[in-house]
């Protein structure tokens, strides 16, 4: 039966799987419980079986509501027992079983009578275990002996009161309230603890109230506090109070900051980062305040205790992205840091080296890293390779030491992302620093001899394409290139059978060499590779001779596709091969996006008979091909934006109403979704009613009602309007759902005869002039902005007034202008002051815009932007400025 | 931010990351495979590390946990990206320290075992809350000093109104060596 839970004479030693508690058995535990309703209690047997009862808790096991139950009744007969360490077990158990509010009273009784026992250990406990058990209504009857507990000269017994009051302030605050002046008297207590609990106590109580906080802090600011976990409370609190207020404007000093800094002298290790990492974090810190609060963390970096160290590191590893010269002091304790056996500690380290680090410490730097990466994991590996691309663009005189850094890691074993990393951060190396471009490639050229990644492989051979023919001896690359076509897989081949032809293309004089390679490719035994060598000697021409290559080539071998590749690819697929040609300007520019139909489509099933095939609406192409179904709109012209569905409805109405806005060079449709939610009714003859007294340049030309509306099938309604060619018209459009309503019986499904002509009011629509601009990416935004030129570029500086932040502003913009961010800039990162932002774009009338923002924060909150715009037509480039200066 | 420190969990494992006694003071973790999960993350990424004669440091899916070992017992404590790693140190230094004196310095998982009510007890001194019955899960610290808790967990053995916080460390081990002798005479 129960087995003695303590068998210390027992030949344990020779097993090794030793266990008091092995093959331990809910049930088995359960029946054993029974022991506590023995009229003979043996208090030690009974500790055993609680202590396996919580365990088995404690193992994750869980008791059912009856058994739970029985349980905690059978426990309660324990307090029959006079024994101490039985009731210690008794409370733990009491409170895990978690009693529900009828059982409770059951040990009430018990437990109000050990609150107000002479032995502290059971006024301390019972304090605790009745507090969690107990609601409101209870409270009110030991209030007394709570508060008188609050000040008991014992210590425990006070903490056991106050930390009972914080978690019942969240369930009756009213009550814990009443004992403001019991908790103030025991923030002056001698104990530590208690003083700890106290002032959390004293300061949830008061939160709301923003003076008393203030006052609070302003009297025990100049007192002593002796507890550490007290004055580490006081510092949050006054880190807070801080941020609520203003510096004082005529000496510019901040109010309580000589606390903070007499904290960093306080003899408690946990006080002092408290201190230093508040100071850290003040609002707009200036190098003087920062000043002590480095000097502390300094020390701790070069703790033996690595918590200290890690502390130390992550708190300046912070501080370096706001204020790196503030931060520079610690470069030589950092240092050492990238040995430290805690590789947490280690990888902080370096990546707070490579914010703050100097010219003059790169060399160095590098060769400790060097050491270092061989034994840390890749993710690690890649946060560092990240921070040398950045240290290099910030000192391009380092390329030599850094890129050959990059070289030799890429030589290493190392799994894909991390490759990829590396040759990301290369290629924009290459890109940025002109030095780096001939060893840069050269070092991509080795690294494809023997890469195992397909990706990487043609990555760097269409990378070579662009910028080998440009080097001052192309005809050094081409071994490398043409070895691909001898050892690679066939898509590697085919990528470089195109890199080949590139330079080509591009350097005449190797052209005669080029083509005799190329020639041999025609026997290669993949139709891919053998129908580009095919191409490019048929585009290339001039039979091998050294003659230059026709611009037109160029264009087709360099110019950048500017169709997106999605639109591409369904267009071909929907392409039948026949007499005609595919033409390339047939294939939507927009970026597709999902419309908000579509999932309200799927969700809802269609069953109706006249309404069209939902599925195929939510593209681009398929909206052409709806509003050029309809003859009353085929003279309009191609389609040139088709907007997101606007909601003209709440959701949960009688008639769900969206609205596509279909944009014409002269002209705009609007696409009313209509959705019918009654059963019992059916609409007819479903129209809107426009009214464009506030957009004076539309004029309705068409509309096409909707002849049947029935319930839960959704239709289309379209209302058409003339437009200035060409310019964007904006205004605003309040619309009017108007229908003849017939009662459907809901038995039959059949409609009356008669109907009655009824109106719904629709929210108003805006036409703005993003809806003008189609997201159209590019690939290279540095290469789009200088191929065009600078002849309509329009500079302006703008005042965007106080924002919430930096990103919010930045969203802000790309929204009103609807353009695409360009090279993942619309990501801000935090804490950061500035931020720049690339968009691109095509205006109607099929202009090209490309937009460069530049946020700056001026003053606390006020965000500053330049907006610089290029395109290829002027009125467009002042046009971008009126949206910004209108919106 | 939450201004009052906040410990998420204290756990103490064996050698192969199996429970020997843990308590979770958070909801961040709502179930057992849940919380088994986390733990067996802890363990696994801490195992290899040398964290036996100072307490040693990791942050993981922005968590911070401090953690000891000694023989085959692994001792952790968790608290939020924001919370003051000296403070969670200096509970695990009290948890670690008051185990040491309860098991009589014979520490190891079959001793911890054989006195899991004494660590059970402890860690009821160390942090208060966690209970499901509260609304709202709070948790407090309630002692962090390892002679007080070891003292408060054994005082069953002590003149009932002598004021525990007023022990000494000669008077835990007292209470300890004392503790030691009961479950000899079993």
């Amino acid at each position: 039966m129960a087995q003695p839970l303590v068998k210390k004479d027992d030949d344990r030693d020779d097993e090794v799987d030793y266990s008091p508690f092995l093959g331990i058995e809910k049930g088995a535990v359960l029946q054993e419980a029974r022991v506590f309703n023995d009229p003979q209690l043996d208090p030690r047997r009974c500790s055993q079986v609680i202590t396996k009862l919580l365990y088995l808790l404690n193992q994750g096991e869980t008791f059912t509501k009856v058994e739970a139950t029985e349980v905690f009744f059978s426990v309660t007969k324990l307090f029959q027992s006079r024994d101490m360490g039985l009731r210690r077990m008794v409370y733990v158990i009491i409170k895990e079983l978690s009693p529900s509010a009828d059982e409770v009273i059951i040990v009430t009784s018990s437990l109000m009578k050990d609150m107000t026992s002479k032995t502290d250990m059971y006024r301390a406990n019972a304090i605790r275990v009745l507090c969690r058990i107990t609601d409101g209504t209870l409270l009110t009857q030991i209030e007394r002996y709570l508060k008188q507990a609050i000040v008991d000269k014992n210590p425990v017994v006070a903490s056991a009161a106050l930390v009972s009051g914080i978690h019942l302030l969240q369930t009756n605050p009213e009550i814990v309230k009443r004992w403001s002046n019991e908790v103030q008297e025991a923030v002056q207590s001698r104990a530590a603890l208690v003083q700890f609990h106290a002032l959390a106590l004293l300061h949830q109580i008061r939160q709301n109230d923003r003076l008393a906080v203030n006052k609070l802090v302003s009297s025990l600011t100049r007192g002593s506090v002796r507890s550490p976990l007290a004055q580490c409370l006081l510092i949050r609190y006054t880190s807070q109070v801080i941020r609520e207020s203003t510096n004082d404007t005529q000496t510019g000093d901040r109010p309580f900051y000589d606390f903070l800094e007499g904290c960093l002298r306080h003899k408690a290790e946990m006080v002092i980062f408290e201190a230093a990492r508040a100071i850290t974090e003040l609002n707009g810190v200036t190098s003087r305040e920062l000043t002590p609060a480095i000097t502390v963390l300094q020390l701790f970096l070069s703790s033996s205790k690595p918590v200290l160290r890690f502390a130390a590191v992550r708190t300046l590893n912070k501080v370096a992205m706001s204020h790196p010269t503030a931060v520079t002091n610690c470069n030589i304790d950092m240092e050492s840091l990238i040995s430290d056996q805690n590789r947490s500690i280690a990888t902080l380290a370096i990546t707070t080296l490579l914010k703050t680090g100097n010219e003059s410490s790169v060399d160095r730097l590098m060769k400790q890293i060097t050491n270092f990466m061989s034994d840390i994991a890749d993710e690690f590996k890649i946060v560092v390779v990240d921070a040398i691309r950045s240290l290099c663009l910030k000192f391009p005189l380092k390329h030599r030491s850094l890129m050959n850094f990059l070289s030799n890691i890429l030589r290493e074993e190392g799994g894909f992302e991390y490759k990829k990393a590396i040759v990301d951060s290369i290629v924009i190396l290459i890109r940025d620093i002109p030095e780096a471009k001939e060893s840069g490639l050269l070092h991509l050229c080795e690294f494809i001899e023997d890469c195992e990644f397909t990706y990487l492989s043609t990555q760097i051979l269409h990378f070579l394409g662009i910028e080998g023919p440009k080097t001052s001896d192309p005809s050094k690359y081409i071994r490398y290139i043409y070895n691909r076509v001898h050892l690679e897989n066939a898509t590697v081949r085919a990528g470089a059978v195109s890199t080949l032809a590139k330079f080509g293309a591009m350097v005449d004089g190797l052209k005669p060499r080029i083509f005799v390679l190329l020639r041999r490719c025609l026997f290669d035994n993949d139709d891919e590779v053998r129908d580009r060598a095919t191409l490019y000697l048929n585009t290339l021409g001039g039979d091998g001779a050294v003659v230059e290559t026709d611009e037109g080539v160029k264009e087709f071998l360099f110019g950048s596709l500017d169709v997106p590749l999605v639109n591409l690819e369904n267009s071909l697929k929907n392409y039948d091969p026949s007499e005609k040609a595919f033409d390339i300007n047939s294939v939507p520019k927009d970026v597709k996006t999902q419309p908000l139909a579509e999932k309200k489509a799927t969700s809802k099933k269609p069953t109706g008979l006249g309404a069209p095939p939902p599925g195929p609406l939510s593209t681009v192409d398929a909206y052409e091909k709806l509003l050029s179904s309809i003859p009353e709109f085929a003279s309009f012209g191609k389609l040139f934006k088709s907007s997101a569905p606007v909601e003209l409805t709440e959701a949960e109405t009688e008639y769900a109403v969206n609205v596509v806005k279909h944009i014409f060079d002269g002209h705009v449709v609007f696409q009313y979704n209509c959705t019918n939610t009654i059963p019992e009714q059916l609409l007819e003859n479903v129209t809107v009613i426009v009214d464009v007294s506030e957009a004076e340049e539309f004029a309705e030309v068409a509309s096409k009602p909707l002849r049947q509306l029935p319930y839960d099938s959704p239709g289309q309604t379209f209302v058409a309007f003339e437009k200035p060619e060409g310019v964007s018209a904006v205004g605003k459009f309040s619309n009017m759902l108007r229908f003849i309503v017939k009662e459907v019986d809901p038995s039959t499904g059949e409609a009356e005869d008669d109907g009655v002509e009824d109106e719904y009011q629709l929210e108003d629509l805006e036409l703005v002039a993003a809806d003008y601009m189609l997201k159209v990416g590019v690939s290279n935004f540095r290469n789009a902005w200088e191929s065009m030129g600078v002849d309509f570029e329009r500079v302006d500086e703008y005042g965007l007034g106080p924002r919430d932040s930096l990103a919010e502003a930045v969203n802000a913009v790309i929204n009103l202008l609807g353009m695409q961010p360009c090279e993942g800039t619309e990501v801000v990162p935090p804490n950061s002051r500035s931020h720049t932002c690339l968009l691109s774009g095509v205006y109607i009338g099929n202009v090209k815009v490309l937009v460069r923002l530049q946020f700056g924060l001026d003053g606390p909150k006020d965000v500053a932007m330049k907006l610089a715009v290029r395109s290829e037509g002027e009125t467009v480039s002042d046009a971008i400025h009126e949206i910004v200066a209108s919106g | 931010m939450e201004l009052c420190p906040t410990i998420k969990n204290i756990l103490l494992l064996d050698s192969e990351g199996k429970r020997i006694a843990v308590k979770y003071y958070s909801d961040d973790w709502p179930t057992n495979a849940a919380k088994e999960a986390f733990e067996k993350a802890v363990f696994t990424k801490t195992q290899k590390t040398n964290a036996r004669t100072e307490a040693e440091i990791t942050m993981f899916d922005n968590y911070i946990v401090v953690y000891k070992f000694v023989q085959d017992l692994h001792f952790f404590v968790t608290g939020g990206e924001n919370e003051n790693e000296i403070i969670l140190a200096t509970v695990l230094q009290g948890f670690f320290d008051a185990v040491g004196l309860l098991l009589r310095g014979t520490e190891d998982k079959k001793e911890a075992l054989e006195n899991l009510d004494l660590i059970l007890l402890c860690l009821d001194e160390i942090v208060d809350g966690g209970y499901e019955l509260s609304f709202i899960v709070l948790s407090i610290i309630l002692e962090t000093d390892a002679n007080v808790i070891a003292g408060k967990v054994d005082s069953h053995s002590m003149d009932a109104g002598a004021p525990l916080s007023e022990q000494t460390i000669t008077q835990a081990l007292a209470t300890a060596r004392e503790h030691l002798t009961r479950s000899l005479l079993k």
